[in-house]
């Protein structure tokens, strides 16, 4: 199975046979990948019932519930990793999430889609709407994704709050781009954090 | 196994000397426990499944019931083809302590007067029905149950296998239930026993009859309970859409006090039905063991500690209508488990029948149930 360019660089990372929450995990699609390769013991969180019904159907450990509601009943460093792929900008609170996720886990990664991406800001610049993308695909009103970050947002976050980043990757399309020009040039990020 | 083995088959009792410790510090013996198995157990015995049954259900989980001829009362989750399957596990269904199909309860003979129970017997918990199962797991040659599966009370009783039986089972799986009642299910629990109380054929229990006497029981009553407690299987969606403000085989009101309304109609059929199968006092002593049930009260006061000793999976699912035990008691249990490390799966399914959508056609739950437990084979 193939998975999308952000999953692959996650599952690549993570250490083998290390306990990791998949925070809006979808259909589970990484964590039966880093079962299956990597001896990984994955639990998952997923917002959507049909979702959870595949995941739970392909015999992983996933429960309904909401980044922003259910992160605070799990226990201190009980994973190795916790995952939030594609879901920081969809959290009401996305500091929360975040603190909650390195609480949570020794490490966590984080896969957002950049606001900054130079296509975002043509659409913006050029037509004066708000962008509709490959990574951003809804329109304003029904949009889930109500917390649009650019990478140096998002850097200039874990600065502020001082988070070690342990590791950063950027994404334009299936192609890794350089860190340097990665906010104007990157669709896609993925960070790995610690405390 | 040979087929031949007289412990496997349906409408099996056992009756063991015992006695059982009951949580209420009484010493029950003998215990008779009916109970009906479907399938193979295997060479290892690590096939074996316990369905666990509600308030009012039975043993009869896949075959016909004998007073009412119905089909099993989950053949939609039992069967072949299905997701526990007597062609890959071997099913275990036992009426529960205190009920009256067969298993010990008020209804049965009390050895020290040789006659029914009625009040006399002591009151269970869920507990108490938990022991009572892992005995007949004992005479069945059971170790490890590959999974324990309950819907409502049958979900409760699932629960309490982890809590009771640490190493005895390694998945379990709830479904429409709870670790606790709530004031409000005790409330409609009193009043069901209320209405059974206040038939002046209760008689404090004892209306069995006896050689000059025909047995009475106090059927108005129990009917009466069972109407009430039925409308909190259903939700209100499901009752408006199907009644509404129908009229029952009639064109306008009657300004009288028959069953105008085709929900009163539906209603009084339940209980009528119900008392046929049923009996009052088990009814009375089944309650009230979900009354008592508070699986953290059980375990110093929080829900983790009754997994801490548990390595079983554990998958639960709730039902967006179901106001009886409503989805925030599941994850309840959910985030207790999550707090013990337990691996835990849940998920809340749509369904407009309420409580009671566990028992009917539902495809999604089928899927979870099936995956859940393959993922353990």
């Amino acid at each position: 199975m193939t998975l999308r360019p952000d999953l692959a660089i996650i599952a690549d990372t993570v250490a083998a046979g290390s306990r990791i929450l998949d925070v809006g995990c979808g259909d589970g699609a990484l964590m039966a990948v880093l079962r299956d390769a990597k001896g990984v013991d994955a639990r998952g969180l997923e917002i959507a019932a049909g979702n959870v019904a595949a995941a739970v159907s392909r015999g992983l450990s996933v429960i309904q519930g909401d980044a922003d509601t259910d992160l605070a009943a799990y226990p201190d460093a009980s994973f190795d990793y916790a995952i939030l792929s594609q879901t920081l900008q969809t959290a009401k609170r996305p500091d929360v999430v975040l603190d909650h996720l390195l609480r949570i886990g020794r490490r966590a990664f984080v896969s957002f889609p950049n606001f900054g991406h130079w296509r975002v800001r043509a659409s913006l610049l050029w037509g004066g709407r708000m962008p509709v993308t490959r990574l951003l695909p809804e329109s304003w009103y029904d949009t889930p994704n109500i917390h649009h970050v650019t990478i140096d947002d998002f850097r200039a976050f874990l600065s502020d709050r001082g988070i070690t980043v342990e590791g950063a990757w950027f994404l334009s399309g299936d192609r890794r781009t350089s860190s340097a020009a990665a906010n104007f040039r990157a669709e896609h990020a993925v960070f790995l954090l610690r405390s | 196994m040979t087929s031949t083995d007289q412990r496997y088959g349906l409408a099996r009792t056992l009756t063991l000397k015992g006695p059982l410790r009951l949580d209420g510090g009484v010493l029950l013996s003998p215990v008779d426990i009916a109970y009906e198995t479907y399938g193979t157990l295997d060479e290892e015995g690590g096939n074996a499944i316990l369905i666990c049954h509600a308030l009012t259900g039975d043993q009869h989980v896949a075959s016909d019931h004998p007073v009412t001829g119905k089909p099993g009362w989950w053949t939609r989750m039992v069967g072949p083809g299905k997701p526990i399957d007597p062609a890959r596990h071997f099913i275990v269904c036992a009426n529960v302590l205190g009920s009256c199909m067969g298993s010990s309860g008020p209804a049965s003979i009390n050895p020290a007067t040789g006659r029914p129970w009625g009040m006399a017997f002591p009151v269970i918990t869920i507990r108490d029905m938990v022991r009572a199962q892992a005995m007949l797991l004992d005479h069945l040659g059971i170790g490890t149950l590959e999974a324990v599966v309950g819907g409502s009370m049958g979900g409760m009783q699932a629960l309490s296998w982890p809590a009771t039986f640490p190493d005895r089972v390694r998945a379990v799986v709830v479904i429409a239930s709870t670790a606790r009642h709530t004031a409000q299910n005790i409330a409609f629990h009193e009043v069901g026993r209320q209405a059974v109380m206040a038939d002046p054929k209760w008689r404090g229990g004892d209306y069995y009859g006896g050689r000059d006497e025909p047995a009475s029981p106090p059927a108005a009553g129990l009917a009466v309970a069972r109407m009430a407690a039925h409308i909190t299987y259903l939700s209100e969606a499901g009752l408006t859409e199907k009644f509404g403000r129908k009229l029952q085989a009639r064109d306008a009101k009657t300004f009288g006090f028959d069953a105008d309304f085709q929900i009163e109609s539906y209603l009084r059929h339940q209980g009528i039905a119900f008392v046929d199968r049923f009996d009052a006092n088990s009814y009375l002593y089944i309650t009230r063991a979900m009354d008592y049930f508070d699986l953290a009260e059980e375990h110093g006061g929080r829900l983790a500690h009754a997994f801490r000793a548990s390595r079983a999976r554990f998958c639960l699912v709730s039902f967006d209508t179901d106001w009886l035990y409503p989805t925030a008691e599941s994850r309840a249990i959910v985030h207790a488990l999550n707090a013990a490390g337990a691996p835990v799966s849940f998920v809340e399914l749509s369904s407009p029948f309420g409580h009671d959508a566990f028992l009917l056609e539902a495809p999604e739950l089928n899927r979870v149930v099936d995956g859940f437990l393959r993922a353990g084979e």
